[in-house]
């Protein structure tokens, strides 16, 4: 069966992937994906915040003791390669590019646009195959209107566009108030995919101790209609492609993406869950399923049922909200 | 050959750097003020940097001083060359085996940065009694003056040393030498091969030990051949002046640097001579050519090779017209006829005359004195001083003293203070900063810049604080036409920067302006309230002396740019806009380029802040106008009027700065020093400080408990103690059960608190509408001072609760008056919380030996000392005596007191029949295991006392003078993990094997925190520390398994931060146990690297991830027929990594390395699950009792039963 499909330009046998995530911190289990014949390995996000926060507080927090005390000038060792820089990443990076013969895909978080810009080329530099900007950002300042957010967005994807050769996707959430005219813009900037969606952290709440943490819940399959609404609605009018990230669990599950318009399937809390091996398992179960149903080859079934093709379009739709509430009435 | 570079270093890296290169194994301790030494080697030799054979040295930390002289002896006899630092006592540690190296004629060179060696007090700093320690054994002693100086005579006594096969000791004066910044001339590798051909280390390593041919040394020799063995060698020494005058020629040769065994510089006629060695020869030379210049026949003589002391090259060094020499001595000989230099230079004097190798015109008059004890000034007007004695009418004194005054055997000579022959073409600058602002790094930098990108000459000497912190530093910054060779203090000062503006009102800054000169603040004002706000004082130096004022709001910048409280930048790029050293536009271009060299690895976001800070530098700088004066009059009080005499005759003129004044009279004869002198000296370092919620508060008291400088306090009192009481003062209804009808206060001590944050982390009090507000929370200490320093004083007269009613629990503890206050610890101190709860459950009846190292410099560091009394005027007796020996030491400390204690018990058994049967009997069984217990001894003695007066006789007169022995007293023996794992183990181990009473403390930062960094056997595995830089490879030493393999010694293994009731819990059973204790205390420090607010929840993570299990192993349990060892730590429960990567120790590994990272906390986490799963077998496991009349059968003497 011919699984293959072509996602940021890149040719793949198949369109399913591990997911930006801590799977892909451990080599061994980066060459565990590919041998469950992973199509792409993406890289967990590089996070500039997270770089920058820690220069300075390891500036405050070491060099403020320093030079004040007789007996101690200093308080470390200073060895020349102690740097807090995205090296750690960038090293990453192309050790999992020399453990797997597969395209790998950076996965960057950037907080200023000097940073999206100047780590886009180190994640290139570093041998990455393509890039996933991940645009994981909460609109929490009133000062700022959501044209604004959009549109620094879109101004970054232009500038990380014309910064490096490899291909970009944007990773989005879904909760922006016009996401066709956004993604249009998107797509207008040049981004050669979207990736549909971020998950956010979560805050669990801790009722005796009064405190706020963080935490990430694995997905579940509910999380995918959100996902299958929105590949359904982009996919016709996008020239960029399209991978669905968040509640791909089952066979179903990827079937779905793929008629609603993905190009490729990314996968985390299914392989957490089952380990890398679940992947190759989904590979075989959707080569049957296409067997089964007489397909010639995924390409046919990609955007089957996306909102320009499927039988009912309507329902992808406000229509669709209305139908569902008074079809539970009359349940009732 | 390789065009030679102009550096900017300071003595410790110059010499350092041809040591590195000239060696193959290094082998060092870390001791203060050499440990930068083997730092840059460690460094060096870390990066890959090779020696001129291309080979990378192997450089190697010992256990201590001792052992790297042992390891440097192995080395040598293994044919490596072999090099070393040190100072002070770890020299004199290294003395047993320099005596076997120079007597196997081997050649060696040793560094060392020359240091006071510990007396009647410990001093860091710079003097020759190290050194001078050392003239006997046979090694040869060359003094270098200068940072160029201590890079090329580094090189010369190696040459030598090969050549000669007499081992050097090449030293150059603590701090003023090693530390000082200087531009000089680096040798190159070619200069160093030139000078160090083949044939040498050839030589030396053809008399290795190799099997291949096999000799033997060290043989045990008797009377009829140990003489002439020993004097076999005396042709080597002979020989050797000469080869050190050809070497310095071949150098001179070579570089056009010029030195002789005896350097005379002065009038060719000279008829007064001063001879001295080190960096006060330096100044003496500047002042020498000054004199001369005015026709003064005067002259100085260098000593440069002390040892072997050549009479003929001293003897052909003195101008012939010389007739009367004083030689100065940077060291004191109590009892000696005189201090060895002037002793060598009589001795040398007669000699010539006698063999005829003089060829002086008269026999000169020879004096001697000592001068610059422990760095103490050195300036030319002491040099003046000594010169104007030589022709005193009524004759010179003869050991005199210079430099200070003395007033009790009148030895000091006169000074003309206002001698002064600094040139006008330099530029001199001093700095006032504060530790963490960054001043004195900007300052090594601004000489960097200058030294290296212009043709000026240039010297920074920096004057730190004996606190840790809210430290002050001083930077003396030279610049100007070469060479400078003033190695003393600046006086007069055309550029004055004050970094902190409180400091105007705390020091006399305006002293060092020059009249005209320029004063540059930190003012955290608009430009138009500059003037107002200053001190009334200052107001009135500035017209005086008609300066010229810049002003700069630097904390609003820095914030405004990102940079915390980092004004460095921001002070350093106005200092260069305003002295026009550089042209500005220059001046930025450098100071950013050296942000991006400091920077530029460890961050982008770092150098971009720091680059935003100096851009907007200028803009927000000032000049002030001088108005009139119109601040109060006031005399700001150093200490409050109420202090003690003693405070305020000598410990406020220290806190002045203006020790140098306080005469010999000043001083208590033996070192002793009154304690409780902390609380005089109000610092308000804080800049934010805990505020109490009453109505939200919980009592626990945890704030209390954690607090590093017993700066926030809880009371429970009765409600009448409240009359009086200021308007702010707060109070709340006492919860508990214990006290009812009675009132509680939280208070903090503004003045004293560091703002460290600990309480409010701990707190565990939250507002349940709005959590956030804690029952403790952080505000703005301005507004806060003053009613809260006003409440704080009315908190400390509150009635405190009866001891013997104290619950002793963790709650309770807190009502006690913790002995151990205001200390210069570190804001946010992890040790000094053990401290403060060990005195208060026993400081009215403790003695504390106190090894060196962090705690013994917050516990006893001039010139205050934060133990202190109650209001019996009980509390701590405190003493330091070594690093090594402070297990044996506090061991002493036992034996007398149980030795006192019986005699105390004899006598009183003999006066039976005078006292009465029942006072007698009761003293001697009397239960002192509680408060209460405590408290009817200490009547039963007073009554003992009483009825002493009615018996006449030596015995009632002895048993009077002793008769306290009755009471229960503790010894606790105090120190860091480098004592306690490394240096002292050995001692702490055999006193642990014996079976008397001490309680011992390991305040484990699991580093030699005190100097820096160093990695000790506590360090954990995967830690980054100096000279483990990659990441300790092996796991720490578990030295409580150790101590638990006698048997009979309790061990506990604690962390406040994780579990304050179990820390009690240990100290009260450590206290009790009638034998060793051994208590091993986890505390978080800086040189972990993070927000020391974080101390208490990485102690919890440290635990909680099975890295710092907590244990009592208490062999009391074993007659119950328990097991005993009780584990007080569950099984892991989140991963090492994540306790790990919180700290810069672990991270630095980590980012350098991150498979090596992840393979070492592996390992640390499989080894913390390994110990606790050892650990928990013992728990479980019951041993083989030992019955009373067993253990005392025993041969140990038996305790003294408590």
């Amino acid at each position: 069966m011919d699984l293959s499909t072509t996602y940021l330009g890149l040719k793949l046998p198949h369109p399913l992937m591990p997911g930006a995530s801590p799977m892909v911190d451990e080599i061994d289990t980066v060459r565990k994906l590919e041998d469950a014949g992973a199509a792409a390995i993406v890289m967990h996000s590089l996070f500039e915040e997270q770089i920058s926060r820690e220069q300075v507080a390891t500036f405050v927090h070491t060099e403020s003791h320093g030079q004040s005390f007789a007996e101690a000038l200093t308080y470390f060792p200073s060895p020349e390669a102690f740097a807090l820089g995205p090296d750690e990443y960038l090293e990453h990076v192309r050790k999992v590019k020399q453990a797997v013969s597969v395209p790998v895909i950076g996965s960057l978080n950037g907080f200023t646009h000097g940073g999206w810009l100047d780590y886009a080329k180190l994640i290139e530099q570093a041998g990455a195959d393509a890039l996933e900007l991940n645009v994981y950002f909460l609109g929490s300042d009133p000062d700022e209107s959501g044209a604004s957010i959009e549109e620094r967005t879109v101004k970054m994807v232009k500038a990380v566009r014309g910064a490096v050769r490899i291909p970009v996707a944007v990773k989005l959430s879904p909760y922006y108030t016009s996401l066709a005219q956004f993604t249009a813009q998107l797509d207008g900037a040049g981004a050669d995919g979207l990736v549909l969606f971020n998950r956010f952290y979560q805050p669990d709440i801790d009722v005796e101790e009064l405190q706020v943490r963080r935490q990430i819940h694995l997905s579940t399959s509910a999380e995918l209609p959100l996902r299958l609404t929105w590949l359904a609605l982009l996919s016709p009018k996008m020239k960029a492609s399209l991978a669905v990230s968040g509640g791909v669990h089952t066979l179903l599950d990827v079937v779905q993406s793929i008629m609603t318009g993905a190009h490729a399937v990314q996968l985390v809390s299914c392989l957490l869950k089952r380990g890398p091996s679940h992947l190759a398992t989904l590979k075989g179960e959707l080569a049957q399923w296409l067997e089964e149903h007489e397909y010639h080859s995924l390409r046919q079934m990609q955007g089957s049922m996306n909102l320009e093709a499927c039988p009912d379009p309507a329902v992808y739709e406000r229509a669709n909200y209305m139908l569902m509430l008074q079809s539970w009435r009359t349940t009732q | 050959m390789a065009t030679r570079k102009m550096i900017a270093v300071d003595g410790n890296e110059a010499a350092a750097s041809v040591a590195h290169r000239v060696s193959e194994v290094i082998a060092i301790y870390p001791i203060t003020p050499s440990s930068p030494m083997g730092e840059f080697a460690d460094e060096w030799s870390a990066r890959g940097q090779k020696n001129i054979w291309g080979v990378v040295p192997d450089v190697v930390e010992m256990q201590s001083e001792g052992g790297a002289a042992g390891a440097v002896h192995g080395a040598l006899q293994g044919g490596a060359l072999t090099t070393t630092f040190t100072a002070s006592q770890g020299l004199l540690l290294m003395i047993p085996n320099m005596y076997k190296i120079a007597g196997e004629l081997t050649a060696c060179t040793m560094h060392v940065a020359a240091r006071t060696v510990s007396t009647h007090a410990l001093s860091i700093f710079g003097d020759h009694s190290d050194v001078m320690a050392c003239r006997q054994i046979g090694f040869g002693l060359m003094a270098s003056g200068s940072v160029q100086e201590a890079h090329d005579l580094a090189l010369v006594s190696t040459v030598a040393s090969l050549e000669s096969r007499v081992p050097f000791l090449h030293f150059f004066d603590g701090f003023r030498s090693s530390h000082e910044v200087r531009k000089i001339e680096q040798l190159t590798d070619d200069d160093l091969r030139f000078m160090l051909p083949d044939e040498l280390v050839r030589t030396h390593q053809e008399r290795a030990l190799n099997p291949d041919h096999p000799v033997l040394r060290g043989t045990a020799q008797n009377p009829d051949a140990f003489f002439q063995a020993r004097e076999a060698c005396n042709r080597f020494y002979d020989a050797c002046p000469e080869v050190v005058e050809k070497t310095m020629a071949r150098f001179a040769e070579r570089t056009g640097r010029s030195y002789q065994l005896f350097d005379y510089i002065g009038h060719p006629e000279a008829e007064r001579v001063i001879v001295l060695m080190g960096s006060g020869a330096e100044t003496a030379h500047e002042t020498v050519e000054h004199l001369v210049a005015q026709d003064e026949k005067v002259g100085i003589i260098k000593v440069r090779l002390y040892r072997p002391f050549s009479v003929k090259h001293f003897a052909a060094a003195l101008p012939s017209t010389v007739r009367a020499i004083a030689v100065l001595d940077r060291t004191k000989e109590p009892g000696s006829v005189g201090e060895p230099l002037y002793l060598d230079v009589v001795t040398a004097l007669r000699e010539a005359r006698e063999t005829g190798i003089s060829h002086l015109a008269v026999d000169p008059m020879v004096v001697g004195g000592r001068y610059g004890l422990s760095s103490k000034e050195f300036a030319p007007a002491h040099v003046k001083a000594v010169l104007e004695e030589l022709v005193r009418r009524e004759g010179p004194r003869n050991h005199f003293t210079v430099g200070i005054v003395d007033d009790v055997t009148h030895t000091s000579l006169p000074v003309d203070e206002d001698f002064d022959i600094e040139s006008d073409d330099r530029v001199q600058a001093v700095f006032f900063g504060l530790g963490a602002d960054g001043t004195v790094g900007a300052n090594k930098n601004s000489i960097k810049i200058i030294g290296e990108e212009t043709d000026n000459d240039a010297q920074g000497y920096f004057v730190y604080d004996s606190k840790k912190s809210g430290a002050i530093t001083i930077s003396h910054l030279r610049f100007g036409p070469g060479p400078i060779r003033s190695t003393y203090l600046i006086r007069k000062a055309s550029f004055v920067a004050c970094h902190q503006f409180e400091f105007l009102t705390r020091y006399d800054v305006l002293d060092y302006c020059v009249e005209g000169g320029t004063l540059l603040l930190n003012a955290p004002f608009s430009k138009d309230e500059v003037w107002k706000n200053l001190p009334r004082k200052v107001q009135e130096g500035i017209i005086e002396k008609k300066l010229k004022v810049y002003a700069i709001d630097a904390y609003r910048v820095a914030a405004d740019t990102g940079m915390g409280a980092r004004i460095n930048s921001i002070m350093q790029t106005c200092f260069f806009a305003i002295s026009g050293v550089l042209p500005r536009d220059e001046a930025i271009a450098q100071i950013k380029k050296a942000i991006e060299k400091t920077y530029g690895m460890k961050g982008a976001e770092v150098v971009k802040r720091n680059f935003a800070s100096v851009d907007a530098a200028l803009d927000n700088l000032h000049e002030i106008p001088a108005g009139k004066p119109t601040g109060s009059a006031e005399p700001h009080l150093t200490v409050p009027k109420e202090a003690p005499d003693f405070v305020q005759k000598v410990t406020a003129v220290m806190i002045e700065g203006k020790g140098d004044s306080l005469p010999v009279s000043a001083f208590p004869v033996d070192g002793t020093w009154p304690t409780g002198t902390t609380q005089w000296e109000k610092r308000a370092v804080a800049l934010e400080i805990p505020v109490w919620d009453d109505k939200i508060c919980i009592q626990c008291n945890k704030c209390a408990f954690v607090c590093p400088h017993a700066a926030i306090r809880a009371q429970v009192y009765d409600p009448k103690g409240l009359d009086g009481a200021p308007e702010t003062f707060k109070s709340t209804d006492y919860r508990g059960r214990e006290y009812p009808g009675h009132k509680y206060t939280i208070q903090v001590a503004p003045e004293d608190c560091t703002g460290c944050n600990l309480c409010v982390m701990i707190c565990p009090a939250k507002d349940k509408s709005n959590p956030k507000h804690k029952a403790i929370d952080m505000a703005p200490m301005a507004p806060l001072r003053e009613p809260e320093a006003e409440n704080y004083k009315f908190f400390l007269g509150l009635p405190e609760p009866d001891r013997t009613e104290v619950k002793m629990d963790l709650k309770g503890s807190q009502f006690l008056t913790p002995l151990f206050e205001y200390s210069g610890a570190c804001s946010g101190c992890g040790e000094t919380p053990y401290i403060k709860l060990m005195t208060q459950l026993y400081g009215d009846r403790m003695l504390v030996a106190n090894a060196t190292g962090c705690s013994s410099i917050y516990g006893g560091n001039l010139p205050n000392t934060p133990y202190t009394k109650d209001a019996n005027g009980r509390g701590p007796a405190w003493s330091n005596s070594l690093f090594e020996d402070n297990a044996e030491f506090g061991f002493g400390m036992r034996l007398a007191i149980d030795q006192l204690r019986k005699q105390a018990s004899g006598l009183v058994t003999s006066l039976n029949g005078k006292l009465g049967d029942n006072l007698v009997k009761e003293l001697l069984e009397a239960d002192q295991s509680s408060e209460a217990g405590i408290a009817a001894q200490r009547e039963r003695v007073a009554k003992l006392r009483e009825a002493l007066k009615g018996i006449k006789g030596p015995q009632s007169e002895r048993l009077a003078q002793i008769a306290d022995y009755f009471i229960k007293k503790n010894v606790w023996i105090v120190g860091g993990d480098g004592w306690a794992y490394d240096i002292g183990y050995g001692g702490l181990d055999h006193v642990l094997s014996m079976r008397r009473d001490v309680n011992i403390l390991i305040l484990d930062t699991e580093v030699y925190s005190n100097t820096g960094g160093q990695a000790s056997k506590a360090t954990p595995i995967g830690a980054s520390a100096k000279f483990a830089s990659a990441g300790k490879e092996t796991g720490k030493k578990d030295i409580g398994m150790m101590a638990m393999a006698y048997g009979h010694v309790y061990v506990a293994r604690v962390a406040f931060g994780a579990k304050d009731v179990q820390t009690l819990k240990a100290f009260q059973e450590a206290e009790s146990y009638n034998g060793p204790s051994l208590i091993i205390a986890y505390s978080h420090c800086i040189a972990h690297g993070y927000d020391m607010a974080y101390g208490a929840e990485q102690q919890k993570l440290a635990v909680n991830s099975g890295v710092w299990p907590l244990y009592r192993f208490d062999p009391r349990r074993v007659r119950e027929g328990q097991p005993p060892l009780a584990l007080d730590s569950g099984p892991a429960k989140i991963s090492a990594r994540e306790y790990m990567r919180n700290e810069t120790r672990f991270r630095m590994v980590e980012k350098l390395d991150p498979a090596r990272f992840k393979r070492l906390s592996i390992l640390a986490e499989k080894q913390a699950k390994q110990r606790v799963a050892i650990y928990q077998q013992l728990a479980n496991l019951t041993v083989p009792q030992i019955s009373d009349e067993e253990a005392e059968a025993a041969p140990a003497p038996a305790p003294v039963k408590k």
